[in-house]
This record gives C-alpha cells, structure tokens and sequence, in this order.
C-alpha cells in the first residue's frame, strides 16, 4: 500500500515538473496531493488525512484552478530552458537530500512501535486543540480573515463604483 | 510495519522535488504549487516523525500548516492575479524591476 | 584653615556662566557678575594674605593638592597649589587691579555690542592666571600660562571684525607659542635631570647640588625663552605694541600688570635655578637691560598714546629682569608691584582720554586736554610721574632698588644702561603728556564737540590706581633710610634669597640715589623744552637724523625683517606642502578609499538580477551550506 501510494505521489510531482501546460500541471499535483493524503492515513493520523484531501486537494487546488481560468493562459509555458539553472538546481538538490537523508539515518532500523497501529482520531485532536492550543487556534482564524480580507482588497477590480 | 524512516525519506524525496520544481518552472502559479509541495512534504515529514502521545500533537501541527498554507494560497493567487492584470503575463523573468 | 586655594574658582565660575548664559543676561547683570567674582577673588586673597603676616607659620609656603592630575610611570604632576609670600605678592596684584579693572570695564565698554562675551574672558583671564600664580609645579604653571595666552589671543582680537585685530591677536598667540617650545624643552630637560617638576622637587634639587651647572644653565635658558616670549623681551617682543589693537582695559590688565609679568614671576619663583646658573643669570640681565633700552627709543617718536605705553611696558620688564638677572630677585618681584599699579593706571587713563576724544588716538591731534578732563589728567600725570622715577613715588623707589642691585654686584655696564634708559623713560612719558595734555589743542573740530570726561565707573579706579601709584612703594624703602627699609625684600625672604655680597656703603647708596633723581629730572627738563617751551626742536632735529628719525619710528624694521626671513618662507614652505602632500597623498587616499567602496559597490550590485529564481538558488545554496555545517 505504501508503495502503491509513494509511487503515485512522486510520480505525480514529476509530472508536474515535466507538464508544459499549468493546468495539467495542477491536475498532476491534485492527484499527488490526495495520494499524500492517504500516506497519512497509513501513518495513523486519520483526521490529518482527511483534511488533507478536504483541503489542499479539495480547496486549495480548486482556488489554482480558479486562477489559471480567470488569468485565462491560453498557451502554456514552457519550462525552464535554461541548463544552466537546472543543473545547479538539481546539483544542490541531490546534496540536500543527502544531507537530510544522512541526517536521519538513524530511523531506518524496523522500530518496535514504528508506526502505530492505533490510530488518533479526531476527537483527541480536538481535545488538544480547543485547550493546549486554544491560543493558537483563535489566531491562526484571525489569520485566515486577515487573508481573506486581504485577498479581496487586493483582487479587486478598481475602477468599480 | 513499515518503519517510519520509509516515510521520511519519501517526505525528503519529495521535498526536493518540490525544489527542483521551483527552479524548473517559470511562471509564477506553477512555481507557487511547487511551494505547496514542499509544505505537504514537510507535513509527512512530521506526522513521520511522531510518535505515541505525539501523534495527535503532530496531527494538530499539521491542522495550522495547512491552515496557513490555505490562507497562503489566497493571498498569493490574489497577487498572481494583481501581476497579471499589470503586465499581462506570469513569467518570472518579467518580473525585474529590483534590478541593480 | 586658609583659603587660598579657593580663590581662582570665583572667575571660573563667572566665565563659564557668562560664556553659556551670558547673551540672555542684561548689562548690568553681567557687570555685577563679573566684578562679583573678581571682588571675591580679592577678597579671599586679601585673608589668605593675612595668615602669613606674622606668627609661627609666617612665610612657610602653604601646599594643597587637590588631586593627582597626571602620574606616567615616573611622571607625576598633581593639581597642586603652592601659597607662600612670592604667590601672595602675585595673587594681591592680580586680583587687586584685576577688579580695579574689571570695575572700569564696565564704563569703557558700556556701549559695545558683546558686553558679555568681553566679562567672560576677562574672568576665564583672570582664572588662568591665578592658576599660574598659584601652581605648585611647573606643569600646571604651564596650564596657566597657555590659558593667559589664549585668553589673551581672545581679547586682543576682541573686535575680530578689524582685521587688524585679529592679525594681532594670530601674532601674540604665535608668537608666544615660540616661546613656549623653549618653555616646554625646559621642563623637559628639569624632569630628565631631577625626575620631578614641581618646585618642591626643584628647590630641594638645586639644594642637593644634583643639577650640574651645564644642565642648569640651558635649563635656565630655554625657560627664559619662554618667559621672553611671554614678557615681550628681545627677540620676542614684536607681539605686544601690535597688541594694543584690543581694547584698553584689556591693555592695562593683561599686557601691564599680569600677563606679561608672568615671565618675571616665573624666574623669580625659579631663583634657585637661576642662581646656582651663573650664565643663565648673566643672559637674562644682558637681555633686560638691552629690551630696557632698546624699546625706551622706539617710544621717543611713536605717535600713537597706547603704543607709546607698550613700549615703555617693555622696556619696564626688561628692568624686572635686570632685577632677577643680578641675583636681586625681589628688587625685580618689587618693580613688578610697582609698575602693576602706574602702568596700568597709565593705561586706563589713556583709554578714558581715548574715550573722551570718540577713539582718537594719535597724539598729534591732542593738546590742552588738561583743562577738559580734570579728573583724567592729575592721575595720568601721577602715573607719569610714578613711571619716570621722580622721589616719593613708587616707581622711584622699585627702579632705584633694581638700578641699586646691579650697581652693588658689580654689574657697572647694565647699571649705566638702567640708568640710560631712566632718562629715556623720563622723557617720553612727559613727552606724552605735554603733547597730549598741555600745549596748544589741536583737535578735530568733531572731536572736540563731543569732548566730555569719563564717568565715574572710569575714574574712580584711576584715583585709586594713583593712590597706590604714590604710597605703594613705601614697603621697599631702601636701606638707607634705615629700619623701616626692605619691608617688602623680608617679606619675600623665604621664598627670594637676598642677592649674596653687594653691600654698598651709605654714601654710595646716596650718590646712586642721586644718579636716579638727576636721570629722571634730566628726561622731564628735555621734555619740557622739547614740547613746551620750543615745540620746533623735534621737528629741527628730525629734519636734520631723518635717517634716525625713521628707523625708530618703524622700530628698527624688526617686525619687516621677522616677516622676511621667517614668515614667508614657512608660508610659502607650507603652500608646497600643501599640494605635495596634504592634497595628493592624504586627499588622494581619502578619495580613493571612498572610490574603491563605490567600485565594491558596483560589483556586488551584479549579483543582484531582479530574478527570483537567482536569489531563491542563494537561498538553497545557503540552506546546504547551513545543513553541512549544522550536521556535520
């Protein structure tokens, strides 16, 4: 299942990188986002799998959607011809992720309780968030009108009466 | 089951996709979406990472990521939209003016 | 407890009050203040003065530190005052005619536009001075001395808008500053030989015979240097007639009774020094006698009242110095007291007669002033009088015991050239006064409709001046007169060893007495006959020396021939300098240090593309770089 999951997950993203239209592109990144989705699942975090799929596959995605019919791109671009860029870009890549992956070498060993098979549900999420973590709920909602409220004073059309 | 280090390594793998993603590409939205991969990575990352107790905190991290990532995305695609409407295109290379 | 140390902070204090606030004060108000601070400093010298007359601690000197100022590895030199009979000689002059001064002033000045900031240096003057006085070593003397010379540098071109006066001002201060290289080399030289610099270390040095006389002697010499520049002595002098540019009161004080004596009080207060120096004694009486005269014929011809008196300012200082110069140091110390009070009466009543004739100074347009000022005239006649060593006075009883001492140690040449420049004296200060005073008037019509006498703010220091003028000899009899004689030398004793041999008997004393009398008598008679009886025989005499005649009055072409050989060759030195260096090297490193950061600039603005992805791939390149280091 893992496997299953990861291989769609990448190569989802690869077709992202390598799609020339935006469009197919963010369909490619849909499909990676929900695949990532059920990743979480499997790790046991049930309610952050499903907001997950409600969220970015769901909300976030279709907003790009939005934007890619309202910009109204007509002929795609083409990604980057520059060699240059890519090859430094993919050079430094390669060295970071060995150094992350160097970093948590530690973790690969088959641990006794390595994934939990009891899965934390929503509610004990919810425990912790409308008490730990009342504060940052009640800002991270300011937050969210903040940016709405922002998105619409930006996107506005100004020559409306 | 599958030890949690498989899941990192996916996180990471996909976190640097999501790099190589951003210099790939030249337009603005897909380099934005290349953004929201990387958070997702980093999301796996941390659900990974957690364990026992821990996995329902990893899991309330998670809620405000993307939470953020959500409020990100507006404002975001709202400017994307501003930059568009001025010089009628989303390339990148376009956007110079801090030349110097 | 006695309070001496106290009494230069009254003057600080009105200066720095004035010099901040002074602008917002009304006139009167900064008159009080001013003289406030100088009737306090009187005041406090006045019962300092007393402890040392009489009972057990007579004449010892009186050491208070206030503070360890500077200590340099061996190096030390304290904020240290020293109050024996010598400072409270100075101290009394200083503060006495300081306020006289400070009370005329406030008339002279009335109607200037910088009532103020002119109060404020004359305390800041009177400050630095009594720190000279008072010092304890010669470091913090040498504070004293620079603070008189900028204050004098200050005063003298008061009215910086003249040019005149502030070219003055630019040659008093320079000229000082070269003295003062010499002042400095010598106590350079004291501290390498004696490891201290204050007098105590000095006076017990000299005393312990460490000093060799070689050493003693250039020491001597290069402090003399400094004192020749500060008391106008020859080559040094040229500073002081061109300081007459400032205003009178400003004349009276610091160039007659206190500045200039500072040089006077220097080497009286360094007597041991001076006496275990043979040559260096010989040189600084070589040098007064020779200043005494030579300044004494310049003052024959000059026409202009205050630069006649600067003259005579000089040539009285040279006899200060005949006085120190043959051993007789008190004798010298005594005609600086003296002179403080004629010359400087002298001088403000130059300026009340100057003030009365709306600023005319040339004497050519004055005459029969006498029956216009009745109040100015009798003092100023005083004062000359004083001056020209006629009996009775002060001036006769300080010269005569100068001319006396040079005479008793045997110094026959300098005493001759006293006793010349006595009648030289003579004559030109009664010289002044006819012209001025007697005679037919030859005022300007303008001038003479506005002729009135000086208010009381100006003439009341001058009669008090003139009191003095006349009884303050009377501490110095000399000894002829027996036991009453030398009040003035006993008091100074224990600080001013009296001049070793010398005795003369008491019919030479007289027959020396008479040679004075006869001198001064000799200069008043050819005044007289020159200027009253027959004003046509200067004119008959200058026709017939023209060449004389002009070389006095340029005095000697001195001033022309420093400018000659010194002045514009280290100007024109310093223009090339200038471009050589100042503008090439120093600008040029200036500059293109500041054109190698626009250069460094530039090339770091190339990194910055205006692309996104560019400052993103420095972000990732960072991001490895920090995860390299942060992991490994």
């Amino acid at each position: 299942m893992f496997f299953v999951l990861s291989i769609i997950c990448v190569g989802s993203v690869l077709g992202m990188i390598l799609s020339k239209n935006q469009a197919h592109g963010a369909l490619c990144i849909v499909l990676a986002f929900a695949a990532l989705g059920g990743l979480f699942g499997l790790l046991g975090a049930p309610f952050a799998a499903v907001v997950q799929i409600i969220i970015y596959a769901g909300a976030i995605m279709v907003l790009f959607i939005f934007v890619i019919w309202m910009i109204n791109l007509r002929t795609g671009i083409p990604p980057e011809s520059q060699r240059r860029t890519i090859v430094l870009a993919v050079l430094i890549g390669a060295v970071i992720l060995a150094q992350l992956g160097f970093a948590a070498r530690g973790l690969f060993g088959p641990a006794p309780s390595s994934v939990e098979t009891a899965a934390a549900g929503p509610e004990a999420v919810g425990q912790l968030l409308f008490t730990k973590y009342l504060y940052a709920f009640e800002i991270t909602s300011l937050l969210i009108l903040a940016a709405l409220v922002g998105a619409i004073i930006l996107a506005k059309r100004k020559d409306r009466p | 089951m599958i030890p949690a280090g498989w899941f990192l390594s996916l996180g990471l793998l996909l976190f640097v996709l999501g790099i190589i993603a951003f210099f790939v590409k030249r337009d603005l939205l897909t380099q934005f979406l290349s953004i929201e991969v990387m958070l997702g990575a980093g999301n796996l990352a941390f659900l990974a990472l957690a364990r026992g107790p821990a996995k329902v905190e990893a899991q309330v991290i998670v809620f405000f990521v993307m939470t953020v990532a959500a409020a990100e995305a507006a404002v975001g695609m709202a400017i994307i939209l501003l930059v568009h409407r001025r010089r009628r295109s989303i390339k990148t290379e376009d956007l110079r003016t801090l030349k110097g | 407890m006695n309070p001496f140390w106290l009494i230069p902070f009254p003057p600080a204090v009105g200066a720095f009050v004035l010099i901040v606030a002074g602008r917002k004060l009304s006139r009167k108000a900064v008159a009080w203040l001013a003289c406030l601070a100088a009737a306090a400093s009187f005041v406090l010298a006045v019962i300092s003065f007393q402890s040392l007359l009489g009972g057990a601690s007579a004449g010892r000197p009186i050491l208070r530190t206030l503070f360890t100022w500077i200590q340099a590895g061996e190096f030390r030199a304290d904020l240290a005052f020293r109050f024996d009979p010598l400072s409270a000689v100075m101290v009394l002059v200083v503060t006495g005619v300081g306020l006289l001064i400070h009370v005329y002033s406030t008339g002279y000045m009335s109607r200037d536009r910088s009532f103020a900031r002119f109060f404020a240096f004359l305390n800041l003057f009177t400050f630095a001075m009594l720190i000279l006085v008072l010092a304890d070593n010669l470091v913090l003397m040498f504070v004293g001395w620079e603070g008189v010379g900028l204050c004098s540098y200050l005063l003298i071109g008061f009215w910086f808008e003249k040019p005149a006066a502030a070219a003055a001002g630019q040659k008093a201060f320079i000229v000082n500053r070269i003295g003062d290289a010499g002042f400095l080399l010598g106590i350079l030289f004291l501290f390498l030989t004696i490891g201290g610099v204050s007098f105590g270390a000095i006076n017990e040095a000299v005393a312990g015979g460490i000093i060799a006389p070689a050493t003693a002697t250039l020491i001597a010499v290069l402090l003399f240097v400094g004192a020749a520049g500060k008391s106008a002595q020859i080559p040094l002098y040229v500073w002081l007639p061109d300081a007459m540019e400032g205003p009178t009161p400003v004349s009276a004080l610091i160039h007659a009774a206190t500045m200039v004596t500072a040089g006077v009080y220097m080497v009286a207060r360094l007597n041991p020094l001076y006496a275990a120096s043979p040559a260096a004694s010989e040189v600084v009486a070589v040098v007064g006698a020779l200043t005494a005269v030579f300044a004494a014929t310049i003052a024959l011809v000059q026409n202009d009242i205050k630069r006649v008196l600067a003259y005579s300012t000089i040539s009285q200082l040279g006899y200060m110095f005949i006085g120190c110069g043959v051993g007789a140091y008190a004798a010298g110390v005594f005609h600086l007291y003296t002179h403080a009070f004629f010359k400087s009466l002298l001088f403000l009543a130059a300026g009340s007669v100057m003030h009365a004739l709306s600023g005319e100074l040339d004497m050519r347009k004055m005459g029969g002033l006498r029956k216009h000022l009745p109040r100015t005239y009798p003092t100023f006649l005083i004062g000359a009088v004083a001056i020209a060593g006629v009996p009775f006075l002060s001036g006769f009883f300080s010269k005569d015991a100068v001319l006396t001492a040079a005479f008793a140690q045997g110094r026959y040449f300098i005493w001759a050239l006293g006793l010349g420049g006595a009648v030289l004296t003579a004559f030109y200060m009664f010289r002044l006064v006819f012209l001025t005073f007697h005679g037919q008037e030859r005022l300007e019509p303008e001038v003479k409709r506005h002729l009135h006498e000086s208010p009381g703010a100006m003439t009341v220091p001058l009669v008090i001046l003139a009191f003095f003028s006349v009884f303050a000899g009377y501490v110095g009899l000399p000894p002829v007169v027996g036991k009453h004689a030398h009040l003035f030398d006993r008091f100074l004793e224990p600080v001013i060893k009296p001049a070793e041999g010398g005795h003369l008997g008491l019919g030479t004393e007289w027959v020396l007495i008479a040679a004075s009398v006869a001198a001064a008598l000799l200069g008043i008679g050819a005044a007289y006959a020159f200027f009253l009886r027959d004003p046509r025989i200067p004119r008959r005499l200058g026709e017939k020396f023209p060449g004389l005649y002009r070389l006095l009055l340029n005095k000697y072409y001195v001033d022309e021939a420093y400018d000659a050989a010194i002045v514009k060759p280290l100007v024109q030195g310093s223009a090339r300098v200038y471009d050589k260096f100042d503008l090439a090297v120093i600008d040029g490193a200036v500059n293109g240090s500041a054109r190698a950061a626009g250069l460094l600039g530039r090339l770091l603005s190339l990194i910055q593309s205006g692309l996104i992805k560019d400052y993103a791939l420095a972000v990732l390149f960072g991001m490895a770089i920090f995860l390299g280091v942060l992991f490994f």
